[in-house]
């Protein structure tokens, strides 16, 4: 806060002033480091942790669950141990996940309009539109606007179930699988399931030429 | 220890509008609404204790209850079949018609 | 009058932005020191959110998303007494002065 804004201070590296905040949290983890609370390394390896968290695993286990419906049942039942099954072990301290699965008749949409709620371990970061809030006021009130917004129109005969995860659990929306779909691989299938159809703010989109006529 | 749960999938309850001064889960727009218990999620730490360094002891029981849309706010738009749902501890739940 | 983070269903037209910023490296940083003082049980989820509550209104509504968890953090270290914000300050001119 003692920063003037005359330019003299320049970072080399972006020559852009960093915020107030910026500066604090890197003073933090300075402090952190320096009074043996944790190391540098230690921030290093769970930020490299974080990083290689992405939609792509959430993506597979959705095609894994579009493809063996067995284990689909699992991971609505169960879905801790499911995802241990392919090699998914969460680790204790992640917090509960939940999978609600959309079909011809009710269509899920998850938000947290109190913070910033999201399945992480399957996900990977929230995007920016999920902590807004817009998103977090609106998700609520006018889901179908929502989802108009992001390219999907439901029916009317569709009900619109918003899941407001408040509390311990984590929410993973398991999307209908397209039609047309029938003869690609699991791998192929991964491929159409967006982060933000894993929110259900919309559906999975196949691209023309892919699904079989 | 096994402890009966006070609400069964298929309950109706209310919401209690409260607004105390320490850290809470169950926001303002659902506080007074009624509506139907779809899932019991287990027990969890109580997070008014945990958010101020307590032991968060005894758990709470956790349970999804579904409203429906159109009960909840004036001014929705979709289909009367639209529901919210929203994860809320026993504590803050009243039973409804008994 | 609900607190500054209770926003579901409050008016709001604005439609959802769905472009995502370049996290800067401090935020990454930020988001994995978290974490790792998450596993060593010195600050708890709800402490955090608690944090962030206790925020101005004003402030709250302003602070992009990792700002405000800096200032909950700080909320929280000062308060358990890990750190003190004159210690902050210190740090933070000592950086600046860093990087010149």
């Amino acid at each position: 806060m003692s920063e003037g804004h005359d330019g003299e201070h320049v970072h080399p590296e972006s020559g852009e002033e960093l915020s107030v905040y910026a500066r604090r949290a890197q003073a933090i983890e300075a402090l952190m480091v320096e009074k043996g609370v944790c190391s540098t390394s230690e921030v290093d390896q769970m930020m490299n942790m974080v990083e290689s968290r992405s939609p792509s695993d959430g993506a597979k286990v959705v095609a894994h669950a579009w493809s063996d419906p067995e284990f689909k049942a699992r991971l609505l039942a169960d879905p801790r141990s499911a995802l241990t099954e392919i090699g998914y072990s969460l680790p204790d301290t992640t917090p509960h996940l939940a999978v609600v699965e959309n079909t011809e008749q009710v269509h899920h949409m998850v938000v947290c309009t109190l913070c910033s709620c999201y399945p992480r371990a399957l996900l990977g970061r929230p995007p920016d539109w999920y902590k807004s809030f817009a998103y977090r006021s609106r998700a609520v009130v006018d889901p179908r606007g929502v989802m108009r917004e992001f390219g999907l129109e439901l029916a009317d005969s569709v009900e619109v179930q918003v899941l407001d995860s408040t509390a311990d659990l984590r929410y993973l929306v398991l999307p209908r699988r397209p039609a047309g779909t029938e003869n690609l691989s699991e791998a192929e299938l991964a491929k159409l399931v967006s982060r933000d159809c894993m929110i259900g703010v919309t559906d999975p989109h196949v691209p023309e030429g892919v699904a079989a006529s | 220890m096994a402890q009966s749960n006070k609400y069964q999938t298929g309950d109706q309850v209310k919401v209690r509008v409260d607004s105390p001064s320490h850290h809470y889960r169950t926001p303002t727009y659902i506080q007074g609404k009624t509506g139907v218990v779809v899932a019991i999620c287990g027990r969890y730490r109580n997070p008014e204790s945990l958010g101020h360094g307590g032991d968060g002891m005894p758990e709470q029981l956790l349970y999804r209850v579904s409203f429906a849309q159109n009960s909840v706010w004036d001014r929705y738009r979709g289909p009367s079949g639209d529901k919210i749902l929203v994860d809320i501890y026993e504590h803050w739940l009243d039973p409804v018609g008994v | 009058m609900p607190k500054p983070h209770d926003m579901g269903g409050e008016p709001n037209d604005e439609p959802i932005d769905q472009s995502d910023h370049q996290k800067m490296d401090w935020e990454m940083r930020a988001d994995a020191l978290h974490q790792v003082l998450g596993q060593k049980g010195i600050r708890r989820t709800d402490e955090m959110r608690r944090a962030m509550e206790s925020l101005d209104p004003d402030l709250y509504r302003s602070l992009s998303y990792y700002e405000r968890w800096t200032a909950a953090l700080e909320l929280l270290m000062v308060e358990k007494g890990y750190l003190t914000s004159d210690e902050i300050d210190r740090k933070v001119t000592q950086l600046d002065q860093g990087a010149n």
